[in-house]
C-alpha cells in the first residue's frame, strides 16, 4: 500500500489521441454491454423524468424554430427579387417592405425563442447532470468504504480513482452536452430534409446523394490513416517505453557509458514516430477539406440546379438560398450523430465501469445480532484457523493459539510468511476459510465490525497520514476526543518534542505527499494516533523499519508506552522487543511452525534458530503484503 | 513559446510556401459566393446576358438605338461592328448563330475591345433604354423615361422615323436632359434595363436566349468547381506541409531534448525529477507538434480569410460594412464575458477535482487504517465537502457555458437579418443587386467565423505555450559536469586507489554542506565500507567517484589522477556500480548482463552470475538467461534485481567496485555467500560499499561512519566499536549484546 506499488501502474493509459485528429480515430473503447448498462443509465436517469423531457422538447422546439430561418428568410429574398424584377420591367408594385419588416420581426422573435429554448435546456440539464454525477461520486465513494480489502487485492488505486473522476467526467459531459446535442442534431437532420423536399424534390435528392459520396471518402481516407495512426501510437509507445527507461536507469546507463547506444537507439525509434507522426496527421487533416470540397460540390450542384429551375421559374432565388443553407446545415448534424454515436460507446464503457464498480460484493454483511456490552479485556484466541487470499491457494494451514490479556506478542518469519495476514484476519478485513478467532470469549463475527475494531489500535510500517494538519492526524485515532487527551497521547508518542520545533506546530498542515515531516515523526504521528485510540489490543507491524537508528530509539520509548497494559500483536523487527515477547509465533510460508517465549525456541534450536542467528534480518518488506 | 523559434528555421522555405497556398485557399474559398452572386444577378436576373452590349444587333434596331447618342458616339461603337449582309463573305459563318441575317443585314461585334470601354458601353446602355422606352410607347416602368416635354408622338406614328427628323442639335440637347434623369437611376439599373434590351434584340435575331442562359449558369457552376477544387487542392497541400513541418519540429526537438538529458548529471536530475523530464521529452513535445499543425493551418489562415472576406464584402457593399463591425465587436465581447466570468473558476475547479482526487486517493491508501479507527464517516464527510464543491462548482461553469452557442447562433443570425433589413433598402434604391446581398451574407459568416478561429487559438497557445517553455527549460540547462577541454590519461597500469581529499559538497540550494571535509582513501585489494544513518551523506559520497556530483571543495582522485582532468567515459570506464535498487532494462538476463560487455561470453555471464549468487534463480526458470525481463524489471523481485545488477558489474571487470546498499533486499545467507564469493573474485580490485547493516560490512578492511556529512569514524569493527560513539548506536540497535561482545 505504499506510494510505489507496483499495481498502480498497471493503470492503463488513457489515450487522450495525440494525433488529435477527428473522434473516429480514437478513443475506441466499447463497453462491455452496451444496452445493460443503458439500462441502468437510463434508470439513474429516470428520477429526473419530468426535466428531462421537458428538456427534450425544448431542444427540439429550438432546433425546430433553427430551422424555419433559412426559409423564411428565402421569402424575403424572392420578396426582395421578384420587386426589383418588377421594378426593372416597369410592372407591379416594386418592393414590398411592410412585408420584408414584418417577415424579419418573425424571423427575429423565432431566433430569440430558439436561443432562449436552447439556453433554458441547457440550464436545466446541467442541474440534472451536476445532480446525477454527484450522486456517483457519492456512491463510489460509500461503496469504497463497504468493500472487502480483498477487492482492492486485484484493483489498483488507479482503477477507482479513475472511476471517480475520469469515468464520472465522461458521462457528465455527456449528459451535458452529447445527449441534447442528439436531440438537437435528429431534429435538425429530419427538420432539413423534410424543409429541402418542400423547397426542391430534385435538388434534395442531389443534397443526399453527396452523403454517401462524402461518407465513402472519409472511410477510404481512415482506413488509410488507421495504421499510420496505429504505427504513430505504437512507437509513440516505444520512444515513452525507451525514454522512461533510460531516464529511470540513468545512474546504470553513465556508469556503464551507455549513452551514445541510447541516443542512437532513440533516434532509431524517433525517426520511424517521424515518418507515421506526419503521416496520420496529414490524413487527418485531409479529413476536413475533403468533406469541404464535397460540401461545395454539393453548393455548386445546388447553385447550378437552383440557378437552373429559377430560371424555369420553378423555385424562386429565396429558395436557392434557404436550400443552400440547409445543405450546409445538414451535413454537419450528420457527422455530429456519428460523431455522438461514439461518445456515447465511451460513456456507456465509462458508465459500465461504475457500475461495475457499485455492483461488487460487498463484505460480508454484519451479523443482524451482534453481541454488544461486552467487557473487553483483550483475550484472543485463534482455532483451527485456515486461510487463504484466493481459496485454492490456502496460506494458513491450521493455527491455533491462545493470547491472555496483557500478553505481548510477537510473529516472525521470512517475507512473505504470511505475518501480517495473522493481523488482516484479526481485524476481520477478511473472513477466515473455517475456524474460528475470539475476542474475549466471542466469535468476532458476532460483533459489528465497527465494534470489533473499536478494540484495536494499528501501527503500520506504510506510516498513513493525511492531508490535514498534525493535531488532526493525531485526533485521527479517536474523533471525539478532547484537547486534552490529544495532548497526552503526542506528548506520550514523543511527538510533543518536535512539534515544538516545527514552523507551525500542531497547525503544519501535512502537505499531500506528507513530505514535509521526516519518516520517523511521522511514524510517532501515528504512534500517537494509535494512543489515543486506547485500543485493547494493539498491533504493530514493522513500525520502525525504514527510520535510522536515532529515531528508532524514540520510537522503540513511545513504542514501550503504548504497549503497557495491552494486548499487542507485533510483527517483528527489533530483537529487544522480540525476546521480551511473551509469545513468539514464528511463522514459515503461511503456517505457525515453532512457538513460545525466546529462551524456549532457542533451546529448541529450530527454524527460529536459524534466524535469529542469521541476525534476524529482513528489512525487505514485500509492500503487497500489507495491503 | 518563441524561445523554440529556431526549431522552425529550416523551414523557412516551406512556411512560405505553405501561406502562399493558403492565400491560394482563401482567394478560391472566397469566390465561391461571388459565383454564386453572378449565377443569381447574371444567370437568372439577367437572364445570362453578362453586358448591355448586345453580342449582334440589327441594322435597323442599331438605327433607332443611334438616334440616342452622338454621331461620334454612334462611330466610335460602329468602329467595333462588322455588317454583315447576304452578299458578306463571311455570311454563311453567322447565319446559323443570327438566323435573322436571312431577312436583314446585321451589325455582328468583331473587336472585343469594347467591353474595356466602360464610357462607350454606358452609352450604349442609356441608348438602349431610351430606345426601349420610346419603342413601348413611353412607359419604361418608369416615368422618367417618358419622351422630353413639347415631344408628342402622335397615335400610331413611328416614332423613330420622327425622331430622324428632328436636327441633331435639338437631339442631342433632348439627351443630355435624359441622362440627368437616368443617371439618377445609378449604373446598376441602367445595366440590368438594357441588358433586357439586349434579350429582346437577342430574340428578334432568332437566337436561342435559352442556351444563352443555361450555359452561363453552367459555365459559372464550372468556374466554382474549379475554384471548389483548387481550394481543396491548396488545403490538402498545406495540410501536407504543416504536418511534415511539425512532425520534423518534434522530432528534431525529441532528439535535442533526449541528447541534453543524456547527458544531465545527477543533481540536474534531482532539480527536474525524473518523471517531469520523461513528460517534457514526450508529452510536450506531442503538444507542441499538434499547435505547429494548428499555427499552420489556422493561426496562419484566420487573418487571411478574415482580411480577404472583409475586401470581398467592401466590394459588394461599403456601406454594410458597419454590420460586420458590430458583430466582430459583439462576439469578442460575449466571449470576453463569458471566458472572464468562467475562466478563474476553470483554474479553481482544477484544484477542486485535485483535492477530491486526494481525498479519495488517501482513503484508498489508508483502506486498513479508516477501517482499524473506524473513521468511515469521517472519510465519507471529507469527500462529500469535496464533491459538493466540485460538483457546484462545475455547475456554475457549465451554466454560463452552456449559454455560449445560442447566443453565438443569436447573434449571428442577427446579423443576417441585418444585412437583409439594411440590403433590402439599398436594392430598393438600386444601389445593390439581390445576389451580392446573399454573397455579403457569407461573406459576413466568413469573417466572423475567422475571428471565432483566431479566438479558439488563444485557448490553445496558452497550454502549448507551458509546454514549448517546460521543453525550453531542459535545452538551456547547461549541465554541471562536463568533459576537461584537456582530457588527462590515467596511468597505464591503473591501480584503483580511490582518494577523497578534504571534500565537501553541498547540493544546490541547500544551505548546508551534505559532506564536510571527507578524506580518506580506499586502496586496491581492500574494502571500504561506509555506513551511517540516513541522510548522513554515504550515498552521496559514494556517487562523487563516478561523478554523478562533482566535488564543491577539495578533489576526488584515482590514482592520483583528479577526475575532473580525465574524460567522464575513460573514468567509469574503470567502475563497477551497482546502484541501490537494481535497475534493470527490458530485453532478457543476458541483455542486461551484456550491457556492462557487449562481447562476453556465455561462460563469463555464468561465472558472473555465480558469483552473484544469481545461478540458482535463473536456472529455475524454463528460458534460463532468456528469460525476458519487463520494463522496469517488473517481473523479478528485488533481491533478484539486485544480484543481476552486481553480476552486470562484475562482468564489466573493473578496477573499482561501487555498491551502494546494494545488498539490501537479499537476506543473510545469501548476502554472506555473495559478500564471501565477491572477495574471493575481485582480487585486487578495491571495493567501496555502503550498507546499513552492521553485519554487511563488519569485515571490511576499512570503515567509514558518517554522521550529518562528517567522518566521525575510520577504521575496523573492533576499534571502531571501541572509539565511535555513532558506530556504536548503530551497533546497539542491530546486534544482540551477545554479538556485540
Amino acid at each position: 500500500m505504499t506510494q510505489d506499488n507496483p499495481k498502480t501502474r498497471r493503470q492503463p493509459p488513457r489515450h487522450g489521441g495525440p494525433g488529435g485528429g477527428p473522434g473516429i480515430m480514437t478513443g475506441e473503447e466499447k463497453p462491455k454491454n452496451f444496452k445493460a448498462t443503458l439500462r441502468k443509465l437510463v434508470k439513474e436517469l429516470s428520477q429526473y423524468k419530468v426535466r428531462i423531457i421537458i428538456v427534450f422538447i425544448f431542444a427540439a422546439l429550438s432546433a425546430f424554430f433553427m430551422i424555419l430561418g433559412p426559409k423564411v428568410l428565402g421569402n424575403i429574398t424572392t420578396e426582395l427579387f421578384e420587386g426589383l424584377m418588377n421594378k426593372i420591367r416597369g410592372t407591379g408594385e416594386g418592393i414590398n417592405f411592410d412585408s420584408i419588416k414584418q417577415t424579419i420581426l418573425f424571423l427575429l422573435g423565432l431566433y430569440v425563442s430558439s436561443t432562449l429554448l436552447a439556453y433554458t435546456q441547457g440550464w436545466i440539464m446541467s442541474g440534472v447532470s451536476a445532480k446525477i454525477t454527484y450522486r456517483l461520486r457519492e456512491q463510489i465513494s460509500l461503496k469504497i468504504n463497504n468493500l472487502p480489502l480483498k477487492y482492492f487485492d486485484k484493483t489498483s488505486q488507479g482503477e477507482v480513482l479513475s472511476r471517480v473522476t475520469n469515468d464520472v467526467d465522461t458521462i457528465s459531459r455527456t449528459l451535458n452536452q452529447s445527449l441534447t446535442q442528439m436531440i438537437t442534431s435528429l431534429t435538425t437532420v429530419i427538420g432539413v430534409i423534410f424543409m429541402m423536399f418542400s423547397i426542391s424534390w430534385q435538388m434534395t435528392l442531389v443534397a443526399l446523394l453527396i452523403l454517401p459520396l462524402s461518407a465513402s471518402l472519409i472511410a477510404l481516407v481512415v482506413k488509410q490513416s488507421q495504421k499510420y495512426f496505429k504505427k504513430q501510437q505504437d512507437y509513440l509507445g516505444h520512444v515513452n517505453g525507451h525514454v522512461e527507461e533510460m531516464y529511470g536507469g540513468h545512474v546504470v546507463v553513465k556508469a556503464f557509458n551507455g549513452e551514445e547506444d541510447s541516443i542512437k537507439k532513440f533516434n532509431g525509434i524517433n525517426d520511424v514516430l517521424y515518418d507515421s507522426a506526419w503521416k496520420s496527421q496529414f490524413l487527418s487533416g485531409m479529413m476536413m477539406p475533403i468533406m469541404m470540397f464535397v460540401g461545395n460540390i454539393g453548393y455548386v450542384l445546388i447553385s447550378i440546379l437552383g440557378g437552373w429551375f429559377a430560371v424555369k421559374r420553378i423555385i424562386t432565388v429565396g429558395d436557392i438560398q434557404a436550400f443552400i443553407q440547409y445543405v450546409r446545415q445538414f451535413t454537419q448534424p450528420v457527422a455530429q450523430i456519428a460523431n455522438i454515436m461514439n461518445i456515447f460507446q465511451q460513456t456507456a464503457a465509462a458508465a459500465e465501469r461504475v457500475f461495475e464498480f457499485l455492483e461488487e460484493d460487498e463484505e460480508i454483511a454484519e451479523t443482524p445480532n451482534p453481541v454488544k456490552n461486552v467487557e473487553h479485556n483483550g483475550n484472543v484466541e485463534f482455532k483451527h484457523v485456515q486461510f487463504g487470499y484466493d481459496p485454492e491457494k490456502i496460506i494458513i494451514k491450521d493455527f491455533s493459539c491462545k493470547v491472555n490479556k496483557g500478553h505481548n506478542i510477537a510473529i516472525v518469519g521470512p517475507t512473505g510468511a504470511g505475518k501480517t495476514t495473522m493481523v488482516k484476519l484479526l481485524m476481520r478485513f477478511y473472513d477466515v476459510n473455517s475456524g474460528e478467532i475470539l475476542l474475549d470469549g466471542h466469535n468476532i463475527k458476532d460483533f459489528s465490525r465497527y465494534d470489533l475494531r473499536e478494540n484495536f489500535g494499528m501501527v503500520l510500517q506504510d506510516t498513513w497520514l493525511y492531508n490535514g494538519t498534525i493535531w488532526d492526524n493525531i485526533k485521527y485515532g479517536r474523533l471525539d476526543a478532547t484537547d486534552e487527551e490529544v495532548m497526552a497521547a503526542a506528548k506520550a508518542a514523543h511527538v510533543d518534542a518536535f512539534v515544538l520545533m516545527l514552523p507551525d506546530g500542531y497547525s503544519l498542515m501535512l502537505n499531500e505527499e506528507t513530505t514535509n515531516v521526516s519518516q520517523g515523526q511521522k511514524q510517532l504521528i501515528t504512534i500517537a494516533r494509535a494512543i489515543l485510540a486506547d485500543p485493547k489490543v494493539l498491533i504493530l507491524d514493522e513500525a520502525t523499519s525504514s527510520v535510522d537508528t536515532r529515531t528508532e530509539v524514540q520510537i522503540q520509548k513511545a513504542m514501550t508506552n503504548l504497549m503497557k497494559n495491552r494486548t499487542s500483536f507485533v510483527i517483528a523487527h527489533r530483537l529487544s522487543t522480540i525476546r521480551d515477547a511473551d509469545l513468539i509465533l514464528v511463522m514459515n510460508e503461511g503456517d505457525i511452525v515453532e512457538q513460545g517465549n525466546h529462551q524456549e525456541l532457542l533451546e529448541r534450536d529450530g527454524f527460529y534458530a536459524e534466524l535469529y542467528k542469521s541476525q534476524f534480518e529482513e528489512d525487505f518488506v514485500e509492500t503487497e503484503e500489507l495491503i | 513559446m518563441l524561445k523554440l523559434i529556431g526549431y522552425l528555421k529550416p523551414y523557412t522555405v516551406f512556411i512560405l510556401v505553405a501561406i502562399a497556398l493558403l492565400f491560394v485557399q482563401a482567394l478560391s474559398e472566397l469566390a465561391l459566393p461571388d459565383y454564386m452572386s453572378r449565377i443569381v444577378n447574371v444567370g437568372i436576373q439577367q437572364a445570362g446576358i453578362e453586358d448591355a452590349l448586345p453580342q449582334a444587333i440589327s441594322q435597323e434596331t442599331f438605327d433607332h438605338v443611334s438616334l440616342f447618342m452622338s454621331r461620334e458616339n454612334k462611330e466610335a461603337i460602329l468602329g467595333y461592328y462588322e455588317l454583315i449582309t447576304k452578299d458578306s463573305s463571311n455570311y454563311q459563318d453567322y447565319l446559323k448563330s443570327y438566323p435573322a441575317l436571312e431577312t436583314e443585314p446585321v451589325y455582328v461585334l468583331v473587336n472585343d475591345d469594347i467591353g474595356k470601354n466602360e464610357e462607350l458601353k454606358l452609352t450604349f446602355g442609356k441608348a438602349l433604354m431610351a430606345y426601349s422606352g420610346i419603342k413601348s410607347g413611353g412607359a419604361l416602368g418608369n416615368e422618367n423615361f417618358a419622351p422630353p416635354s413639347g415631344f408628342t408622338i402622335p397615335e400610331g406614328a413611328d416614332p423613330f422615323k420622327m425622331m430622324q427628323l428632328i436636327p441633331e442639335s435639338v437631339r442631342l440637347q433632348m439627351l443630355t436632359e435624359m441622362d440627368k434623369m437616368v443617371d439618377v437611376l445609378g449604373e446598376s439599373m441602367i445595366k440590368q434595363s438594357s441588358v433586357l434590351v439586349v434579350k429582346e434584340e437577342y430574340q428578334k435575331l432568332g437566337m436561342d436566349t435559352d442556351r444563352i442562359q443555361s450555359r452561363y449558369v453552367f459555365r459559372t457552376g464550372l468556374m466554382m468547381v474549379l475554384m471548389a477544387l483548387l481550394s481543396t487542392a491548396a488545403t490538402i497541400l498545406v495540410a501536407f506541409i504543416a504536418s511534415k513541418i511539425a512532425a520534423a519540429v518534434a522530432r528534431n526537438l525529441r532528439k535535442d531534448v533526449f541528447t541534453k538529458i543524456e547527458n544531465f548529471s545527477n543533481v540536474e536530475f534531482a532539480k527536474f525529477s525524473t518523471a517531469s523530464l520523461i513528460t517534457r521529452t514526450t508529452n510536450d513535445i506531442t503538444q507542441i507538434q499538434l499547435v505547429i499543425v494548428m499555427i499552420i493551418r489556422m493561426v496562419f489562415y484566420a487573418p487571411i480569410m478574415g482580411v480577404g472576406g472583409v475586401i470581398r464584402a467592401l466590394e459588394k457593399s461599403v456601406s454594410m460594412s458597419w454590420i460586420i463591425g458590430l458583430a466582430v465587436i459583439i462576439l469578442l465581447g460575449m466571449i470576453g464575458i463569458v471566458f472572464a466570468i468562467a475562466l478563474p473558476k476553470f483554474k479553481k475547479i482544477q484544484k477542486l477535482i485535485d483535492r477530491l482526487n486526494l481525498v479519495t486517493r488517501e482513503n484508498l491508501s489508508g483502506l486498513m487504517v479508516v477501517r482499524a479507527f473506524n473513521t468511515q464517516k469521517f472519510e465519507e464527510k471529507r469527500f462529500r465537502e469535496a464533491n459538493e464543491d466540485v460538483t457546484k462548482t462545475n455547475l456554475f461553469v457549465n451554466r454560463v457555458m452552456v449559454s455560449m452557442m445560442p447566443i453565438m447562433m443569436l447573434v449571428m443570425n442577427g446579423i443576417v437579418l441585418l444585412i437583409v433589413w439594411v440590403g433590402a433598402k439599398q436594392i430598393a434604391e438600386s444601389s445593390l443587386q439581390v445576389g451580392d446581398m446573399m454573397a455579403y451574407i457569407q461573406y459576413a459568416m466568413q469573417i466572423i467565423i475567422s475571428f471565432l478561429m483566431l479566438t479558439m487559438i488563444f485557448i490553445f497557445i496558452p497550454r502549448a505555450s507551458v509546454s514549448a517553455n517546460r521543453v525550453h527549460e531542459v535545452l538551456k540547462v547547461d549541465p554541471e559536469i562536463t568533459d576537461p577541454d584537456n582530457p588527462k590519461q590515467f596511468p597505464k597500469d591503473f591501480k584503483g586507489e580511490v582518494e577523497f581529499r578534504n571534500v565537501c559538497y553541498r547540493f544546490p540550494g541547500a544551505e548546508e554542506n551534505i559532506l564536510n571535509h571527507i578524506s580518506f582513501t580506499a586502496k586496491p585489494g581492500e574494502t571500504t565500507a561506509i555506513i551511517g544513518s540516513t541522510g548522513s551523506g554515504k550515498s552521496t559520497l559514494l556517487n562523487m567517484i563516478p561523478r554523478f556530483y562533482d566535488v564543491c571543495d577539495g578533489q576526488v582522485l584515482l590514482d592520483g589522477v583528479d577526475i575532473r582532468a580525465v574524460k567522464q567515459h575513460d573514468l567509469r570506464d574503470h567502475i563497477g556500480y551497482v546502484p541501490q535498487k537494481g535497475v534493470l532494462f527490458s530485453g532478457t538476463i543476458e541483455s542486461n548482463l551484456k550491457y556492462a560487455d557487449d562481447d562476453a561470453t556465455l561462460e563469463e555471464i555464468k561465472k558472473a552470475a555465480e558469483i552473484a549468487q544469481a545461478t540458482e534463480f535463473i536456472e529455475t526458470k524454463e528460458e534460463k538467461y532468456q528469460t525476458p525481463i519487463s520494463q522496469g524489471g517488473i517481473n523479478v523481485s528485488g533481491g533478484q534485481k539486485q544480484r543481476l545488477s552486481i553480476a552486470r558489474a562484475l562482468l564489466k571487470r573493473p578496477e573499482i567496485f561501487l555498491f551502494d546498499d546494494s545488498f539490501s533486499a537479499l537476506d543473510f545467507k545469501t548476502d554472506a555467500a555473495l559478500r564471501r564469493k565477491l572477495k574471493q573474485e575481485t582480487g585486487d580490485s578495491t571495493l567501496i560499499i555502503v550498507g546499513q547493516r552492521i553485519a554487511t560490512i563488519k569485515n571490511a578492511e576499512q570503515i567509514l561512519v558518517l554522521d550529518e556529512g562528517k567522518l566521525v569514524g575510520k577504521g575496523r569493527h573492533d576499534e571502531l566499536m571501541k572509539s565511535c560513539q555513532t558506530y556504536q548506536e548503530i551497533a546497539r540497535s542491530q546486534l544482540s549484546e551477545e554479538e556485540l561482545s
